[in-house]
C-alpha cells in the first residue's frame, strides 16, 4: 500500500480532533494549550501534505512560518498562563470565567 | 403796519431754564426720601428752591439781553432734530420772544417764591420730599410749555403741567375725596387735551395740503377732499409742513397764502375756524372755561401752595398764553374769536356768581380764578392779547397773594376752611391780613391797584371791539364782563371780612363735640398737622415723625381748638409781603395811555403781535367813552366793597342770615341752585361718569357673554383635539417605540446567558459552528 495524499490528510483530521477534544474536555489550562498545538499542527501537516502532492514548495514555507509562529504564540501562551496561576493559584479555565455577561 | 423779520438770537443757556428744575425733581425723586431722613427737611428743600431760582436768574438773563436786543429778536437755542418723519420736523428748541419772556419770568419768579412758601406750610408733611420733586418737575413741564418753539413741544409741556396737577391734587392719596379730585382734574383736561392735539393735527394737514398757489387745471376752487388736493399738491408745493410757530406765522403773513388756507373749508366751515376751536377745547380744558371748568374748584383738594401756583398763578393761564402765542390763527378766524371771547365773558360770570355763596375760603378763590381766567378769555377774544397777559400777569401776583393768604389762614385756625368759623383774624394775622386786603382791593379793581389796570383795560378793550360778531358788538361782552367784575368784588370783600372782621367764631362759639366733627369733614382737607394725615400717610412716616405724632395729638387733646390763631412763620409772610406789594404796585408796568403816561407793557409785547395789528379792529369809541368807562369800573369795585363791607363786616349784619333762612321759594330756590354750583357738577356726573359706567358695564356684559363665550368655545374644541391627539400619541406612537425597545431587552435577556465567561464552551459552540458549516457544505454542494 502506498502513502497518498489520503493517509496524511486522515492522519491531520485525526489530529485536529483530537486537538480539539482536549481543548474542550480538559481543565487545565496547560493541557488545553497542548491542544491547541495539535490543532496547529493538524493544519500544518496538510499545508505540507498538499504542497508534496500538490507541486510548488509554497506550503512548505507556509509550514516553517507557522512553526515559528506556534514557538511564540506557545511562549506568549504560557506566559500568560503563569500570570493566571500567580493570580488564582490554580490553572483551572473553567474557573477562569469572570469576564461573562 | 411795520413788517417785523424774526431775527434769531443765539442763546446757549436758555434750555437750562426748563432743565434746572427737572434736576431739581430728579434729586428730590432720587435722592430726596433718604436726604430728608438724614438731614431733616432742610436737605429737600434747598435743592428745590435753589434749582427754580437758578431757572429765574437765567431767565431774567436772557430777558435783559432780550431787551437790550433791536425789535423783533428772539432768543433762540437749538437742541436737536426730535422728529424728523417725513414732512414733519420738529425740533426740540426753545424760543424766548418777549411775549414767553414774560411768561418765563413770572412761572420762575411766582414759582420760586411758592417753593420758599411751602417750606413753612409743608413743614410736618411726612413726604415732604415727594411734594417738593412734584412741585419742581411741574415747573419743568410749565417751562418747557412757554419756551418751546414749536407746537409739539408746547404740548409736551402741556400734558406735563396737566401730570403734574394730578400728581399734586391728589398728593394726599389715601383720601378718597382727594384721589378722585385728581382723577377729575385729569379726565377733564383729557377732553380739552384731545381737542388741541386734534386742532393741531388739522392744521398740520391744513398746510400741508394745501397748494400754494392755484393749480392750472381747478376751476378756481380748493378741494376739500384731500386725495384731489394731493394729487394737485404735486405740480403746486404745499404751503408748508412747518410745526414751528414762528414759521407758521411767517406762512400766513404771506397774503395770497393766507388767502388761500382761509378760504379752506373742512365739514362745512372753515378750516382756521375749526382749528382755532379745537384749540380752544383744549385752553377751555386747561384755563377751566366752560364746559370743563368743573376740574378746577375740585382742584383744591391739593395742598394750599398748589392751588396757589398751579391752579391760580400759572397752569390754568396757559389756555390765555396758547391763544395769545397763536395770535396768527386766532385772528384769521372772527367766529373763533367771538366764541373765545364769549365763552370767557359768561365763564367770568357764571363763576363769579357761584363766588357769591361759598363758604369754604378756597372754594371762593377757585371760583374767583375761573372767572379771571374767563377775563383773560375775553381779552384774547376780542385781539387785545397783550391786556390778556397783562390781567395774567398781575392775576398770577394777587392770585397768589390770596391763594397763600388763605394758606397761612387755614393753617393758623387748625385746618379749618370754612369762613364761617373763621374771623377776627386781623389781629391776629395782620400781615396776612393786610396783603389779603391789598390783594382783594388789586383783584376788585380798586384805583392804583395792579387788578385795575388789567382788568379796566380789558372790560374797555371788549367794549370798544370792532371784531365780534355778536349783535351789539362788544357791548354784550362788556356788560357781562362789568356785572361779573361787580360779582368779583362783591364775593372777593365778603371773604375777607367773613375772614378777618369781627370775632374770631372758631371753637370759642361752639361745643367741642361740633368742632371735632368740623375737623373731621372739613379739617382733613389741609392737614400736615393733625394725627389723621399721620395716621393716613403711615406709610411715608419715618421713625423721625413718631415723637412729633405724639406731640401733636397731645396738642389736639388739650384743646388746639381753643387757642387763637397764630401768625405763619416768616417763610409764608414774607412770600405773602412781596406779592402783596407785586399785587400793589405790578399794575404800573401798564398805566392806561389814556392819562398820557407811558405803557411800557404794551409796547413791550407789540413787537409779537405786531403781524396781525391790523387787523383787530376797534369800533372807534372816543376818549370821553373811555373815561366814563372807566369811571364805571371804580364804581363797580366800590359798589361791591361797600355791599360786602355792610352786609358781612364784623358779622353784625344779620341780613345774610336771614335771607338764607328766609321761607321764600324764590330766595331758597335760587340759593340752592347758586350755592350747589348750578348742578353742573350733578349733571356732568349722571350724563358721562354714569354714562360712561352704564356704557362700560354693558360692553362687559357684551364681553363676558359673547366675546368670553367665543373664546371658550375654541378653547373647548381645542382641547377636544387635543384630547384625541393625545390619545393616538399614547397608544399608537408611544406603543410602537416601546416595542422596538422591548423587542431589543427581550433579545438580550436571553441571549446573555450564552457569554459565560468559560473558554471551552466558546470553543465547543466555533467547533459546532464550524461542523454545521462544513454539513451545510456539504449538502447544498451535493
Amino acid at each position: 500500500m502506498t502513502i497518498g495524499l489520503p493517509q496524511y490528510l486522515v492522519v491531520s483530521g485525526v489530529l485536529l480532533a483530537l486537538g480539539l477534544f482536549a481543548i474542550v474536555t480538559r481543565k487545565n489550562a496547560v493541557a488545553i494549550l497542548m491542544g491547541v498545538e495539535l490543532v496547529l499542527n493538524a493544519g500544518l501537516l496538510n499545508l505540507v501534505a498538499f504542497s508534496r502532492f500538490g507541486g510548488g514548495l509554497d506550503g512548505q514555507v507556509f509550514a516553517l512560518f507557522g512553526i515559528v509562529l506556534a514557538a511564540a504564540e506557545a511562549v506568549v501562551a504560557l506566559a500568560i498562563v503563569l500570570q493566571v496561576f500567580r493570580a488564582r493559584r490554580s490553572v483551572d479555565a473553567s474557573k477562569a470565567c469572570e469576564l461573562k455577561e | 403796519m411795520h413788517e417785523v423779520a424774526p431775527v434769531l438770537q443765539d442763546f446757549p443757556l436758555l434750555f437750562l431754564i426748563p432743565l434746572l428744575p427737572l434736576l431739581g425733581a430728579v434729586w428730590n425723586a432720587v435722592m430726596g426720601a433718604r436726604m430728608q431722613r438724614r438731614f431733616g427737611n432742610a436737605a429737600v428743600h434747598v435743592p428745590a428752591i435753589l434749582f427754580p431760582a437758578g431757572s429765574f436768574v437765567i431767565s431774567l438773563w436772557s430777558f435783559i439781553t432780550l431787551a437790550g436786543a433791536p425789535h423783533g429778536t428772539s432768543m433762540y437755542n437749538y437742541l436737536w432734530a426730535w422728529l424728523p418723519i417725513g414732512n414733519l420736523q420738529a425740533d426740540v428748541a426753545f424760543l424766548m420772544d418777549r411775549l414767553s419772556g414774560v411768561m418765563a419770568l413770572v412761572v420762575t419768579f411766582v414759582g420760586t417764591l411758592i417753593h420758599v412758601y411751602s417750606t413753612g406750610y409743608m413743614k410736618d408733611e411726612p413726604a415732604y420730599w415727594r411734594f417738593f420733586a412734584y412741585l419742581n418737575l411741574f415747573m419743568f413741564a410749565m417751562l418747557v410749555l412757554v419756551l418751546g418753539d414749536n407746537f409739539l413741544l408746547m404740548f409736551v409741556g402741556w400734558e406735563g403741567v396737566g401730570l403734574c396737577s394730578y400728581l399734586l391734587i391728589s398728593f394726599w392719596w389715601r383720601e378718597r375725596e382727594k384721589a378722585v379730585a385728581g382723577m377729575k382734574a385729569f379726565v377733564v383736561n383729557r377732553v380739552g387735551d384731545l381737542g388741541f392735539s386734534l386742532g393741531v393735527f388739522l392744521l398740520f394737514w391744513g398746510l400741508m395740503t394745501t397748494p400754494a398757489s392755484p393749480p392750472a387745471s381747478n376751476h378756481g376752487q380748493v378741494d376739500a377732499h384731500g386725495a384731489a388736493v394731493a394729487a394737485h399738491g404735486e405740480e403746486a408745493p404745499a404751503l408748508g409742513t412747518s410745526v414751528a410757530f414762528r414759521e407758521v406765522e411767517q406762512i400766513l403773513q404771506d397774503p395770497v397764502k393766507r388767502t388761500r388756507i382761509v378760504d379752506r373749508n373742512v365739514l362745512g366751515i372753515g378750516l382756521i375756524t375749526l382749528v382755532c376751536l379745537l384749540l380752544f377745547v383744549g385752553a377751555t380744558g386747561k384755563s377751566a372755561q366752560i364746559p370743563l371748568y368743573t376740574w378746577l374748584p375740585d382742584a383744591m383738594a391739593g395742598p394750599t401752595p398748589v392751588s396757589a401756583l398751579i391752579h391760580a398763578a400759572t397752569m390754568v393761564t396757559a389756555g390765555v398764553y396758547m391763544v395769545a402765542r397763536l395770535h396768527f390763527l386766532f385772528t384769521l378766524s372772527p367766529a373763533a374769536m367771538t366764541v373765545v371771547a364769549t365763552v370767557g365773558a359768561l365763564t367770568a360770570l357764571f363763576a363769579a356768581s357761584i363766588g357769591l355763596f361759598q363758604n369754604d375760603i378756597k372754594k371762593v378763590l377757585a371760583y374767583s380764578t375761573v372767572s379771571q381766567l374767563g377775563f383773560m378769555f375775553v381779552a384774547v377774544g376780542v385781539g387785545a392779547y397783550w391786556v390778556g397777559i397783562f390781567h395774567l400777569m398781575t392775576h398770577a401776583f394777587f392770585k397768589a397773594c390770596l391763594f397763600l393768604g388763605s394758606g397761612s389762614v387755614i393753617m393758623g385756625c387748625h385746618h379749618e376752611q370754612d369762613m364761617r368759623k373763621m374771623g377776627g383774624l386781623k389781629k391776629l394775622m395782620p400781615i396776612t391780613a393786610a396783603t389779603y386786603f391789598v390783594s382783594c382791593a388789586a383783584i376788585a379793581g380798586f384805583p392804583f391797584f395792579s387788578g385795575f389796570f388789567s382788568k379796566d383795560e380789558i372790560l374797555w378793550k371788549a367794549f370798544n371791539s370792532g371784531n365780534i360778531l355778536l349783535p351789539g358788538g362788544g357791548l354784550i361782552l362788556w356788560v357781562i364782563a362789568a356785572v361779573a367784575a361787580l360779582g368779583t368784588s362783591f364775593y372777593m370783600f365778603r371773604s375777607y371780612y367773613m375772614t378777618f372782621s369781627g370775632e374770631y367764631r372758631g371753637a370759642a362759639s361752639h361745643g367741642h363735640d361740633v368742632v371735632a366733627k368740623a375737623d373731621g369733614a372739613h379739617g382733613a382737607h389741609d392737614d400736615p398737622h393733625s394725627t389723621d394725615a399721620h395716621a393716613a400717610h403711615g406709610a411715608h412716616a419715618d421713625p423721625h415723625s413718631d415723637p412729633h405724632a405724639a406731640d401733636v395729638s397731645g396738642h389736639d387733646a388739650h384743646g388746639g381748638h381753643g387757642h387763637l390763631p397764630v401768625e405763619s412763620p416768616w417763610a409764608m409772610t414774607s412770600v405773602l409781603a412781596v406779592l402783596g406789594f407785586l399785587a400793589l404796585a405790578g399794575g404800573y408796568v401798564g398805566l392806561p395811555l389814556l392819562w398820557g403816561l407811558p405803557n411800557v407793557f404794551e409796547a413791550w409785547l407789540e413787537p409779537v403781535f405786531a403781524s396781525t395789528a391790523d387787523r383787530v379792529t376797534s369800533a372807534g369809541f372816543g376818549h370821553g367813552v373811555e373815561w366814563a368807562l372807566m369811571g364805571f369800573s371804580i364804581i363797580v369795585a366800590f359798589g361791591g366793597f361797600f355791599a360786602a363791607r355792610v352786609l358781612y363786616k364784623d358779622g353784625r349784619s344779620p341780613i345774610p342770615a336771614r335771607l338764607i333762612a328766609s321761607e321764600s321759594a324764590l330766595v331758597q330756590g335760587t340759593h340752592r341752585v347758586i350755592f350747589n354750583k348750578y348742578y353742573v357738577d350733578e349733571a356732568y356726573g349722571f350724563v358721562f361718569v354714569k354714562g360712561s359706567l352704564v356704557l362700560s358695564r354693558a360692553l362687559a356684559l357684551w364681553d363676558s357673554r359673547v366675546i368670553d363665550g367665543l373664546v371658550n368655545l375654541a378653547g373647548t374644541i381645542g382641547r377636544a383635539f387635543s384630547f384625541l391627539q393625545g390619545a393616538i400619541d399614547r397608544l399608537f406612537v408611544d406603543g410602537l417605540v416601546e416595542l422596538v425597545g422591548n423587542v431589543i431587552q427581550a433579545a438580550g435577556t436571553r441571549m446573555r446567558r450564552v457569554q459565560t465567561g468559560r473558554i471551552q464552551a466558546y470553543v465547543q459552540g466555533m467547533a459546532l459552528g464550524a461542523l454545521a458549516l462544513v454539513a451545510l457544505a456539504y449538502l447544498l454542494a451535493w
